[in-house]
């Protein structure tokens, strides 16, 4: 009896590590494909996001099933609940980046900042090392490392507001590129929001590793 | 709450093997505790310290403290039969006496005294509702009660230590011999009794220990492992080997 719960667990890690990664390329990609301007890797990217969805209904269909069955309880029942929430969080990513692929779409073809879109990538940048930060976090179940990493959200929101900023100063200098500012504010949205996800994330690794429910925002 | 029952230092020794090897455990009143652990680690001897059952067997060593409120049961003036009375106890198999199911009620009563049969009646009805067994056997009072089946003749005997008026029920693996809905039963009386009663219930069914114990003591090799509120232990356990146990890791 064992040995079987042991494997279906192991096979839950396995399927969260692989959503992780696979939410993690698509913000990459969705990011990349907002500053190339590159319709065709946008649309590919909005195809593909029903993958995402599938993993996450597969996620919760196994971790439903072996808290029905197999009835864990102490941390084998908090490994699989932290597991089903945090592939909420997962899933919230991936139809984040999804929209940053569709704002792609919007804009293309109109006025652009590209000063403003160099600064789009960085903060891009800095939301995917938290979230693969935080990936490792969970691997190790290290959860000094999460509440650590969450850390960086504060980074990130302040990165947000002075971009904010940055956009409106620019949309006045450059009035034809009002449609492309909007765009950049709701990519900036979720960019921020993705931030938001990710120290969710290191919420239910602590909940795994100790059984607190903390908030760490 | 304050306790009803603690025990202090608890060894107990079957001739020169101990079995239980030195721990400290008390139970609050209007609670229910449950002790869990693999077979052979000890609860059921522990259970039976506490109305003084390991009495009856040969070359048994007990030492350490037992109190009901502040009296030490092993004190020397202390009469057994009260004892038991006020410490009840209901085993894993349904034990009902080869009598009418009345007269096995009526059996816990003669043990506290003499009753008018008026008085009587009225007590045993109200022992079989406690026990919630009633309204299925108050056509029958007068049927052998080992005719019924094995959920009734448990509710019976717990209807038998009800009438005797206890202040502590210890259950011993009771519901491990019936069926989901016959347990469900039992564990629903429970629930309903720990109002006036305090109850102390070994199980095997980690499930039910979730479900009904305010309490749960885990114990292993004759040791207590912890003591722990029974929503803190099924979520976060003070000991690894806990979590191990109860997730069947061993045991």
């Amino acid at each position: 009896m064992r040995a079987v719960f042991d494997r279906k667990l192991n096979q839950l890690r396995q399927s969260f590590e692989a959503m992780g990664l696979a939410v993690n390329q698509q913000i990459q990609a969705a990011t990349q494909a907002f500053i190339d301007h590159d319709k065709a890797a946008a649309q590919l990217l909005i195809d593909a996001d029903q993958a995402t969805n599938t993993a996450e209904v597969n996620l919760e269909q196994q971790a439903l099933e072996l808290i029905v069955l197999q009835q864990p309880v102490a941390n084998d029942f908090r490994t699989i609940i932290s597991i089903l929430k945090a592939s909420s969080d997962l899933e919230r990513i991936g139809d984040h980046a999804v929209n940053i692929a569709r704002e792609t779409i919007n804009v293309k073809g109109n006025t652009r900042l590209p000063e403003v879109e160099a600064k789009i990538a960085v903060m891009a940048g800095k939301v995917r090392t938290m979230l693969i930060q935080m990936l490792k976090a969970d691997l190790s179940l290290d959860a000094t490392a999460a509440r650590n990493c969450a850390q960086q959200d504060r980074l990130i929101d302040q990165l947000y507001q002075a971009i904010r900023q940055e956009i409106v100063l620019a949309n006045q200098a450059t009035p034809a590129a009002s449609l492309a500012s909007t765009s950049y504010l709701l990519v900036i949205r979720l960019l921020e929001r993705i931030g938001d996800h990710v120290v969710n994330l290191a919420e239910w690794i602590v909940y795994s590793v100790s059984g607190e429910i903390v908030d760490l925002t | 709450m304050t306790a009803i029952m603690t025990s202090t230092d608890v060894h107990l020794a079957y001739g020169a093997k101990e079995a239980l090897h030195g721990f400290d455990l008390s139970f609050k009143q209007h609670e229910i505790s449950a002790l869990i652990g693999p077979s052979g680690c000890g609860k059921s001897t522990y259970l039976r310290c506490l109305n003084r059952m390991n009495d009856l067997l040969p070359d048994v060593t007990i030492t350490g403290t037992f109190k009901l409120g502040a009296q030490d049961i092993y004190a020397a003036k202390v009469d057994v039969v009260t004892l038991r009375q006020r410490v009840g106890m209901v085993f894993q198999q349904p034990n009902p006496f080869p009598f009418s199911v009345y007269e096995n009620v009526a059996f816990g009563l003669n043990v506290v005294g003499h009753y008018a049969k008026a008085d009587l009646d009225q007590r045993v009805e109200t022992s079989l509702k406690q026990a919630a067994v009633w309204d299925e056997v108050k056509d029958h009072l007068t049927e052998n009660a080992r005719t019924f089946s094995g959920g009734q003749q448990q509710r019976i005997c717990l209807a038998r230590v009800l009438a005797a008026q206890p202040e502590v029920i210890l259950l011993d693996e009771p519901t491990s011999a019936l069926d989901p809905i016959s347990s469900a039963k039992i564990e629903q009386t429970l629930l309903t009794l720990k109002a006036n009663y305090s109850i102390i219930i070994v199980t095997h069914n980690l499930q039910q220990a979730a479900r009904i114990s305010d309490q749960t003591a885990f114990f292993l090799n004759g040791q207590l492992v912890e003591n722990t509120p029974t929503q803190q232990i099924f979520i976060k356990p003070q000991q690894k080997t806990t979590s191990d146990y109860l997730n069947g890791k061993f045991g």
